[in-house]
């Protein structure tokens, strides 16, 4: 039975990495939110089974969180947000999706590398797996971030980078504030959510470099 | 009174304060309920240096690290309260603000705060990040307030970054907790900082390489250290001048504050790899680098925000070196560039009222036009330059003494950088400050009172620094190890 609870938590934070990958290559917004709702409800289903196999009530509320909030809730403002404001439906990427994987895969592999090797002596095997998991998923996050131009496809690149850091959060055993750390993130997500749509920044900003302000205030020659 | 209440009001006062201002309409009032807040909850963070302090919880410390940290973060909001009371209601009469984004303006600075007091008086180090991120998301809010598309992309900008930053010190979070876990037990004892440091020597090493690299990267990025810097420019540029202030003289701090916490964490593991040297490099480059690019600013704001990047690069150097001496000299330096850089922002927000502008090109012949305001800010700028005899000029001084000591060649570098930025910044004020004057526009409606009181202060402090702050000092340098 034991066997059976670690290869199912295995196969549950494995599938996040595997849809942070269909997420880079998906080249068009719906299709997108879809594929984050599905990490999202994955999400949800890895830290339920957490709570459940080590008997932690709490992590339930945090699943709870993940279900409603970002398998529902956000992906369908997102719909509407994308569909009121007349944003292009396409997703404009700064690389071609071949080099992306691949540089994916190279993000895996070193946070597989670097998190199995730290946590040799720990005597949890799952949590030192859920670990390297997170940290692709959390990494994957962060190369959509730079990929991508758009302010929409950003943001879904930093719920699922914080997806990762709930599947860390849960799997560190016995870590408290767990729940209270999944709704500051929340309200982070709620916030950035409520500043697309009312500051209708639709605009893509093409870079989050300094120079590109540096040409508004007339600093460049 | 004792110094458990002294503590609860300095975190429930700013929410109180909030609460209020959320509910009050007029701005006046509003204006003038800041300041009293700010007021009162300087005083209770001052009296928490003669009170009997509290006993550590599981989420609340006072210790001699923070308290000067605390006692400098309110009194430097106390006054920037003051200058935006006096400043604020033109931006109301030249349309750039509506009265209903004023009195969200007033609920978030009290929020603001609240979240850089609790980060900095928590002794958790989970709170301490859900504070961080309070204090973020706030002052992303603030410097949106204008709406025009360059304050909205430079919010997004800082959002974005500091999102991203944030959740990478969460990951080293984590990871402090599972190197505790096996320790101190599961559960909230494995995330209280004065745990962590009691059994930190017997802590696996490996783990706390790792989470430190997370941390400093991901708090890192708060304190504006190159390359992670790209949001601080635009931040400070486009967002309200009181809270170009409070950004650059105390947000930065409360980063630099949880990267120090850490460091120590580190240095308390004797198999750990020493924090010094990353610290070292991350300092050097952003000191250098900001310095380069203090030349080609046209923008008085943003000359002033890559100021800060340069200078908490040389605070984090001078932590980075350590031991008695060089500790002492980032710690005064830290509190002198708090003071100075707003009390330049303090300026450089009349100056933009004034003129209507904030291109260094337009704005000419200061001293002549309005002595007051131009002396003062030719006072500010000399001394942000490390001029003798100001306060700034003896931290750099000392540091720059201990690390040829210590390391010649990073102190040539230190020096070349120092250099630099000495010349960028005299050159612009010469600019700014002399000459014939250019038409102005508007009068002037900031007060100066908050301006001549820090440079009371950073003058003083340099001529004759205070013997209790001397020892106070010696004392905590020598915690920081």
């Amino acid at each position: 039975m034991h066997d059976l609870a670690f290869d199912i938590a295995h196969l549950l934070a494995g599938s996040l990495v595997l849809v942070s990958f269909m997420m880079i290559y998906q080249d068009r917004l719906y299709a997108l939110l879809n594929t984050f709702a599905l990490q999202a409800l994955l999400l949800a289903m890895a830290v339920a089974w957490q709570a459940f196999t080590r008997d932690a009530p709490h992590l339930y509320a945090t699943a709870a969180i993940a279900l409603i909030f970002k398998a529902i809730i956000v992906p369908w403002a997102l719909h509407r947000v994308v569909a009121r404001m007349g944003i292009q439906r396409t997703v404009e990427t700064v690389t071609g999706v071949v080099p992306t994987m691949l540089a994916g895969m190279g993000l895996v592999a070193l946070s597989i590398l670097l998190m199995l090797q730290l946590t040799e002596a720990a005597e949890n095997p799952l949590a030192r797996e859920d670990l390297a998991f997170a940290l692709s998923v959390i990494l994957l996050g962060m190369l959509m971030m730079v990929t991508r131009r758009n302010a929409v496809t950003q943001v879904v690149g930093f719920m699922s980078l914080e997806n990762g850091l709930i599947l860390a959060a849960a799997g560190a055993q016995g870590m408290p504030l767990v729940v209270e750390i999944s709704v500051a993130f929340s309200v982070l997500i709620a916030m950035i959510v409520i500043g697309v749509f009312l500051f209708r920044i639709r605009e893509r900003f093409d870079s989050v470099d300094t120079e590109a302000l540096d040409a508004f205030r007339g600093e460049r020659r | 009174m004792t110094g458990a209440d002294a503590l609860f009001a300095i975190l429930v006062l700013p929410v109180a304060a909030a609460a209020l201002l959320v509910l009050l309409p007029g701005y006046r009032a509003s204006a003038w309920i800041n300041v009293a807040a700010s007021l009162l909850t300087f005083l209770a963070a001052a009296s928490l240096f003669v009170l009997e302090r509290p006993a550590p919880g599981n989420f609340l410390l006072v210790d001699d690290l923070n308290i000067v940290f605390v006692v400098l973060n309110t009194f430097v909001g106390l006054t920037a309260a003051v200058f935006s009371a006096s400043y604020i209601g033109h931006e109301l009469e030249t349309g750039r603000l509506t009265p209903a984004n004023l009195r969200f303006y007033h609920a978030m600075y009290q929020m603001m705060m609240f979240g850089m007091n609790l980060a900095l008086t928590s002794n958790n180090i989970g709170l301490m990040w859900v504070a961080v991120e309070l204090a973020t998301l706030s002052t992303v809010l603030m410097v949106g307030l204008y709406r025009t598309h360059e304050a909205l992309e430079a919010a997004w900008k800082y959002f974005i970054l500091g999102s991203v930053g944030i959740a990478l010190a969460l990951f080293g979070t984590i990871l402090v907790y599972l190197a505790a876990q096996p320790v101190l037990g599961e559960g909230t004892p494995a995330m209280v900082w004065t745990n962590l440091i009691a059994a930190a020597p017997r802590f696996d090493p490996a783990m706390l390489n790792v989470a430190f690299v997370f941390l400093l990267v991901g708090y890192g990025t708060k304190v504006g250290l190159a390359p992670f810097h790209a949001w601080l420019p635009d931040a400070h540029s486009e967002g309200p001048t009181p809270i170009s202030a409070v950004l650059s003289g105390l947000l930065l701090n409360v980063a630099l504050y949880a990267v120090l916490r850490f460091k120590l964490l580190m240095t308390a593991n004797a198999e750990a790899v020493a924090p010094g040297p990353l610290m070292i490099g991350l300092g050097l480059l952003s000191l250098v680098f900001a310095a380069f690019m203090l030349y080609p600013r046209r923008d008085i704001k943003r000359l002033f925000a890559y100021s800060s990047i340069e200078h908490m690069g040389i605070i984090v150097f001078a932590f980075g070196i350590g031991g008695p001496l060089a500790n002492f000299a980032g710690l005064l330096h830290m509190v002198m560039h708090s003071l100075t850089k707003s009390a330049i922002f303090f300026a450089v927000g009349n100056v933009a009222q004034i003129k209507g502008t904030q291109k260094l090109a337009e704005i000419r012949g200061l001293t002549q036009s309005h002595p007051a305001l131009g002396w003062g800010l030719v006072l500010a700028v000399l001394s942000i330059a490390g001029m003798p005899p100001s306060g700034v000029f003896m931290s750099e001084f000392l540091l720059v003494t201990t690390s040829f000591a210590r390391a010649p060649v990073l102190a040539l570098i230190l020096v070349f950088g120092l250099l630099l930025a000495f010349g960028a910044l005299l050159l612009r004020l010469t600019g700014v400050a002399f000459g014939t004057p250019t038409d102005e526009d508007h009068p002037m409606a900031g007060s100066l009172v908050p301006l001549w009181l820090h440079l009371a202060l950073i003058y003083w402090i340099g001529l004759h620094m205070p013997r209790a702050m001397v020892e106070w000092f010696q004392t905590v340098a020598a915690i920081l190890g």
